[in-house]
C-alpha cells in the first residue's frame, strides 16, 4: 500500500539494528577474544577488533579439551535423541489417535503430564534411576514378593542391574522421555482427513501399512521441524550430561566441557586466565546448532510454534 | 460525491503485468460495477483506486485531483472488504466509530454519529457485541456502517456479498443500492457474479485478463455485447456460439455443415467471406417441427425452470440451449427444428472475437481495440 | 479426541509400549522416588529410610538460605522475563513492518536460540569479567567498582542480563508469528480508516497480541526456573555468598555436592509443584484464548 513514513522507517531500522547489535555484542566479543593472544586478552581496556590468533587458539583449545572425541560423542547423542524422539513420538501418537481402546484418555494424560516437568526439576531421583535403570522393576519385584518367590522356587537371587551412567544410553534415554514430539505428531495426525483413512482401509491397508505408506510420507515437514528442535535441544544439554558422565575422556560432551574451560584457580593453577582458549572453544561448540537453526530456519520456527501450543 | 478518472492505468508485480492500460471515466454519483472472473484484475483496479496498491503506470484522479501518490486516508474513499475485516477485539460500536476516533472527533459527537449510523443499518441492539458473536449478514452491515459513517466521496466494494448465502445476498443487494441512493456517493462495486452486476449497476464494466472488454449500461451490454467474451459471460443461461463464414449471395452465415443462418443483408454485403462466430441467446430462438427451421438438431434433455424450460439440443457435436415456454414431452433423440431470426444473431469476428456491426453505431460505448 | 479407526490390537499395545516404558522408568518412577525421599530420611549408616513426615519440608522451609534462593529465583524470573519480552515485543513489532533487510533482521534475531546455556554463561563471564572483559573498562576508571564475584547485586544483574539475552529469540519468534497471523485485510481496513503505522500498532496489533503475550509470559517464567542452571553454573557458581543460588542450582549443590538427598528431594518437590502450578495456569486459562476470533 501507499504509505509515506520516512521518519518511522528510519526509526524502524535504528531500532532493529540496535536490537541486532545488542544481541551480537557478547558473541562478537567472544569472537574477538578467541582471536587474541593470552596477553592481549587479559589487558584492559578490551580489544574491539579481532586479531589473527583464531586458528592457533582453536587448535590449542581443541587439543586441550580433546574435542575430537567429544564432538563425535555429542553428535552421536544428539542424532540418537533426534531419531529416538521422532520414532517414538510418531508411533505413540499414531497409537493414540488412530486406535480406540479403553483408558485411551488416561494414557494420553499420563503422557501429557510429562510435559509439565522438565529434567532439571527431577534430576536427583532421575540420576538414581540412571545408576540402575532396572531398579524400579527390582523394587516392584521385591515389594510384591516376586523375588522371594523366584528365590524359593529356583534358588536364583534376582538382582536386576543396568547401570546407565557413563554410557550413551544413559545420555540418550532420559532426554527421550518427555512428550514434546508426541504432541506435535498428535496435532498433525488430528488434521488428517477422515476420508484418507477410510480410503486406505477400503484399499485393504492395515494400520501399520497405513502408517508406513500414508502417514509417514505426509509428515515429512513435521519430521524436519521436530528434528531441528530436538537436535538443538540435545546438543545443548548441560545439567544431565554433567551428572551422568564422570568418564569425560570417553563420554564427555562438548557443551559440558565448556564449564571446564572457565579460567579460574583450577584450570590455570593460579596463572593468567586463558580466556582466549575458552572463547575459541565456546565458538566452536556453538557452531553446529546455530548452523542447523539458520539453515533450517523455516522448519525450526514452525516446529517451535507447533510444539508449544 | 466525486468523479473518478482512470487513465491508461497499468499494474505489474515485478515482471508480471496484471492490468494492461485501463481507461475509465466514472461520473459523480454513479454506481459502477466492475465484473469479471477471478484473476481478471478487477480487485487490483479497485485497490489502486483505494490506495492499497501502487499504480505502476498511468493516472487515477478523484474529483480532478491526481491521487497516485496519495495515501488511502487522503483520498476520501471508504471500502467494504470481502471478508468484512472487522476488528475482532472491538465492539460493533467501536468498530463503526474507529475512523472517527482516529480523526480525533470528540467523543460525544462520535457516539452520536455511531448511534445514528448503527440505527440506519438496523444494528442498534448489537452495538455492544463483538464481531465473533454476529451472523454473516450482521457483520456485513457493520462493515457497511463503518464505511458509511465516514461520509466518503467514494464507496468501494470488494465482492462484499460473496460470503453470504443466496437469499441474504439478494437482500443485501437491495440494501446496498438503497444506501447508495440515500448517501449519493460514487460507488465502485467489484464482483464475479454477473447477475449481481446486472441488477446493481448504473453502468457495467466487464473485465477480462487485465483489460476492459466493454463498458455500458446493463441493457446495452446485454443487447449489444462487444465481444464473444462479453456475450458469453453476461446473461444466464449463456449465449450459444456457432462458427461459420459470411456469404453475401444468400445474406447468411454458412456453417460448417452447410446450414445457413440468415443475417442482415447490409452486414453480409460488407463482410462477405469473413470467418465469424455467431452468438444466439437461448431466448432468441424458437423450436419448430424438424425441417421447418433454420437448423435441425436433436433433443437431448430438458431442465424445468418453473417459469419456463431450458432445452438442451445436440447440433453437430455442440449443445445448443433454447429457452421455451411450452410443456411438450419429447423423447431423447427426437429431431427438432430451430428457427433463428436474423434479429437474434450477434456476429463476432472469428479471429479477434470482436463484434461486427453493419455501420458504426454512435450510441454504443465500445472500448477502442 | 477424534473418532478412531482401528480396533485395539496387539499392534497398538506394541506401539505404545516403548514410550510408556520410558516415561515410567525415567519420569514417574523418579518422581515417585523424589516423593519417597522427601518424606523420609536416609539412615547415615545404611539400613533404609525412616519415615519423617513433613520434617524435611520443615527443615527446608525454615532454612534462610532456602528463602534467599527462592527470593533470587523470583527476582531472576521476573527480571529476565520483563527484559526479554519487552525487547522481543518491540523488535517483533518493528520487524513485522517488513522493510528492506527483513530476512536479515529475522535470522539475526532468531539464531541466539541455538546457543547453549553454558556457552551464554561463558561468553558473558568474559563480558562481565572485572579483569579482562568489556566491563573491566569501568575498573580502569574507578578500580574495583565492578566485580560480580564480590558484589551480590552485580552478580544478580549479570545472570539476569545473560538469561534475558538467551530468552529474547524465543519470544521474538512467537510474537512475529502472531503478528503475521493477523489477516492483512484488518490492517488494510485500519489504513482505510485513516490509522497510521504507530496507531495501528497500538489499536490493532497490541490488542490482538494479548493472548500470545500471556502465553509467553507463563512460558518465560516457567523456563527461567528450569533453564537457568547452565548460566548460573558457568557465570557465578551460585555466588557470591549464595546470592545467585537459584532454586534449581541449590537442588543440584545440595543433592550432588552435599549429598543431602532428602533435602534436595524436598526442594525438588516444592519446585515441581511450583512449575506444575504455572503450567496448569497456562493450559487452563491461557491456551484457550490463544485463538482469537
Amino acid at each position: 500500500m501507499i504509505e509515506r513514513t520516512p521518519f518511522l522507517n528510519i526509526a524502524t531500522h535504528v531500532i532493529l539494528l540496535s536490537g541486532l547489535i545488542i544481541i551480537i555484542v557478547p558473541i562478537w566479543l567472544a569472537f574477538v577474544a578467541a582471536t587474541l593472544t593470552l596477553q592481549q586478552v587479559n589487558s584492559a581496556p578490551i580489544e574491539l577488533w579481532p586479531s589473527d590468533q583464531l586458528w592457533v587458539n582453536l587448535q590449542e583449545a581443541w587439543l586441550l579439551s580433546d574435542f575430537g572425541t567429544k564432538f563425535l560423542n555429542t553428535l552421536i547423542v544428539a542424532t540418537s535423541v533426534v531419531v529416538g524422539k521422532i520414532t517414538l513420538a510418531c508411533i505413540t501418537a499414531f497409537a493414540l489417535v488412530f486406535f480406540n481402546f479403553r483408558g485411551r484418555m488416561l494414557i494420553f494424560w499420563m503422557i501429557f503430564i510429562t510435559l509439565m516437568l522438565p529434567l532439571e526439576v527431577r534430576i536427583v531421583p532421575t540420576y538414581a534411576v540412571a545408576a540402575n535403570a532396572l531398579s524400579p522393576f527390582q523394587t516392584i519385584m521385591d515389594a510384591t514378593g516376586l523375588t522371594w518367590l523366584i528365590n524359593t522356587v529356583s534358588g536364583i537371587e534376582v538382582s536386576l542391574e543396568w547401570n546407565l551412567l557413563n554410557s550413551y544410553t544413559g545420555l540418550i534415554l532420559p532426554l527421550v522421555a518427555t512428550a514434546t514430539g508426541t504432541f506435535l505428531y498428535r496435532q498433525f495426525f488430528l488434521t488428517i482427513p477422515d476420508e484418507l483413512v477410510e480410503a486406505a482401509r477400503m484399499d485393504g491397508a492395515g494400520p501399520l501399512r497405513f502408517l508406513w505408506d500414508v502417514l509417514i510420507p505426509l509428515s515429512k515437514t513435521n519430521i524436519a521441524a521436530l528434528a531441528t528442535i530436538m537436535f538443538v535441544y540435545a546438543w545443548n544439554q548441560y545439567l544431565w550430561p554433567l551428572l551422568v558422565i564422570t568418564d569425560r575422556a570417553n563420554y564427555g560432551l562438548v557443551v559440558v566441557q565448556l564449564s571446564d574451560l572457565i579460567p579460574d584457580q583450577q584450570t590455570t593453577g593460579g596463572g593468567t586466565p586463558t580466556w582466549h582458549l575458552a572463547m575459541a572453544a565456546t565458538l566452536v561448540v556453538m557452531l553446529p546448532p546455530i548452523a542447523v537453526v539458520v539453515l533450517m530456519q523455516r522448519w525450526f520456527v514452525r516446529g517451535l510454534i507447533n510444539t508449544d501450543k | 460525491m466525486a468523479k473518478i478518472s482512470i487513465r491508461d492505468v497499468r499494474k505489474s508485480y515485478g515482471k508480471d503485468q496484471v492490468v494492461h492500460g485501463v481507461n475509465l471515466e466514472i461520473a459523480n454519483g454513479e454506481f459502477i460495477v466492475v465484473l469479471g472472473p477471478s484473476g481478471c484484475g478487477k480487485s487490483t483496479l479497485l485497490r489502486m483506486i483505494a490506495g492499497l496498491e501502487t499504480i505502476t503506470a498511468g493516472q487515477i484522479s478523484i474529483a480532478d485531483i491526481v491521487v497516485n501518490d496519495l495515501e488511502p486516508r487522503e483520498r476520501g474513499c471508504a471500502m467494504v472488504f470481502q471478508n468484512y475485516a472487522l476488528y475482532p477485539h472491538m465492539t460493533v460500536a467501536e468498530n463503526i466509530g474507529y475512523a472517527l476516533k482516529v480523526a480525533r472527533v470528540p467523543k460525544a459527537e462520535r457516539m452520536e454519529r455511531v448511534a445514528k449510523v448503527g440505527a440506519s443499518v438496523g444494528l442498534t441492539e448489537f452495538m455492544d457485541r463483538r464481531p465473533g458473536q454476529l451472523s454473516g449478514g450482521q457483520r456485513q452491515r457493520v462493515a457497511m456502517a463503518r464505511a458509511i459513517i465516514r461520509e466518503p466521496r467514494v464507496f468501494l466494494f470488494d465482492e462484499p456479498l460473496s460470503n453470504l448465502d443466496a437469499k441474504l445476498r439478494v437482500q443485501m443487494r437491495h440494501e446496498i443500492r438503497r444506501i447508495h441512493n440515500r448517501i449519493s456517493a460514487t460507488s465502485v462495486f467489484v464482483t464475479h457474479d454477473q447477475q449481481e452486476g446486472m441488477t446493481l449497476a448504473d453502468r457495467l464494466v466487464v473485465m477480462n485478463k487485465g483489460v476492459i472488454e466493454q463498458v455500458g449500461t446493463p441493457s446495452e451490454i446485454y443487447d449489444h455485447p462487444a465481444s464473444v467474451y462479453v456475450g458469453g459471460f453476461i446473461g444466464s443461461p449463456a449465449m450459444n456460439f456457432l462458427s461459420g463464414q459470411v456469404d453475401r449471395g444468400t445474406s447468411s452465415v454458412k456453417l460448417a455443415n452447410g446450414d445457413r443462418v440468415e443475417i442482415a443483408t447490409s452486414i453480409a454485403t460488407r463482410h462477405h467471406g469473413k470467418l465469424v462466430q455467431i452468438g444466439i441467446r437461448p431466448e432468441g430462438m424458437t423450436m419448430v417441427p424438424a425441417g421447418q427451421g433454420t437448423l435441425n438438431a436433436t433433443f437431448e434433455f430438458v431442465e424445468e425452470l418453473g417459469a419456463g424450460r431450458l432445452y438442451s439440443l445436440l447440433f453437430e457435436d455442440l449443445t445448443i440451449a433454447v429457452l421455451a415456454n411450452d410443456r411438450q414431452t419429447l423423447a431423447p433423440g427426437t429431431p427438432v427444428g430451430l428457427h433463428i431470426p436474423a434479429t437474434s444473431v450477434h456476429l463476432f469476428d472469428a479471429d479477434t472475437g470482436k463484434r461486427i456491426e453493419a455501420a458504426p453505431l454512435a450510441a454504443l460505448q465500445m472500448v477502442p481495440a | 479426541m477424534r473418532r478412531a479407526y482401528f480396533k485395539f490390537s496387539w499392534i497398538a499395545a506394541a506401539l505404545l509400549a516403548p514410550q510408556l516404558m520410558i516415561i515410567f522408568v525415567f519420569f514417574y518412577w523418579p518422581s515417585a522416588q523424589a516423593l519417597y525421599w522427601a518424606f523420609t530420611l536416609e539412615q547415615p549408616w545404611g539400613g533404609g529410610n525412616t519415615w519423617v513426615g513433613f520434617e524435611n519440608f520443615q527443615n527446608v522451609l525454615s532454612d534462610e538460605y532456602y528463602w534467599g534462593s527462592v527470593r533470587v529465583s523470583v527476582i531472576y524470573a521476573l527480571a529476565t522475563t520483563a527484559l526479554a519480552m519487552s525487547m522481543a515485543l518491540i523488535l517483533a513489532l518493528f520487524a513485522d513492518r517488513q522493510l528492506a533487510g527483513y530476512r536479515a533482521y529475522r535470522i539475526g534475531l532468531i539464531w541466539p536460540y541455538a546457543v547453549a546455556a553454558p556457552a551464554v554463561g561463558l561468553s558473558f563471564q568474559f563480558v562481565f569479567n572485572p579483569g579482562a572483559g568489556i566491563f573491566s573498562y569501568l575498573n580502569t576508571l574507578s578500580p574495583g567498582v565492578w566485580d560480580p564475584s564480590v558484589y551480590p547485586s552485580q552478580a544478580i544483574a549479570s545472570i539476569v542480563i545473560a538469561g534475558a539475552w538467551k530468552q529474547v529469540a524465543y519470544s521474538f519468534i512467537f510474537f512475529l508469528a502472531a503478528l503475521q497471523a493477523i489477516p492483512r485485510s484488518l490492517s488494510e481496513a485500519a489504513v482505510m480508516d485513516g490509522a497510521r503505522p504507530l496507531r495501528r500498532m497500538i489499536d490493532l496489533q497490541l490488542p490482538l497480541l494479548t493472548p500470545t503475550f500471556f502465553f509467553l509470559l507463563v512460558i518465560n517464567i516457567t523456563d527461567s526456573f528450569t533453564d537457568s542452571f547452565g548460566i548460573v553454573d558457568t557465570l557465578t557458581g551460585g555466588g557470591p555468598f549464595r546470592s545467585t543460588d537459584l532454586m534449581v542450582y541449590k537442588i543440584y549443590t545440595d543433592g550432588f555436592r552435599s549429598l543431602d538427598y532428602s533435602g534436595a528431594a524436598a526442594q525438588s518437590i516444592i519446585l515441581m509443584l511450583l512449575v506444575m502450578a504455572l503450567t496448569f495456569v497456562q493450559f487452563r486459562y491461557i491456551e484457550r484464548r490463544v485463538h482469537y476470533t
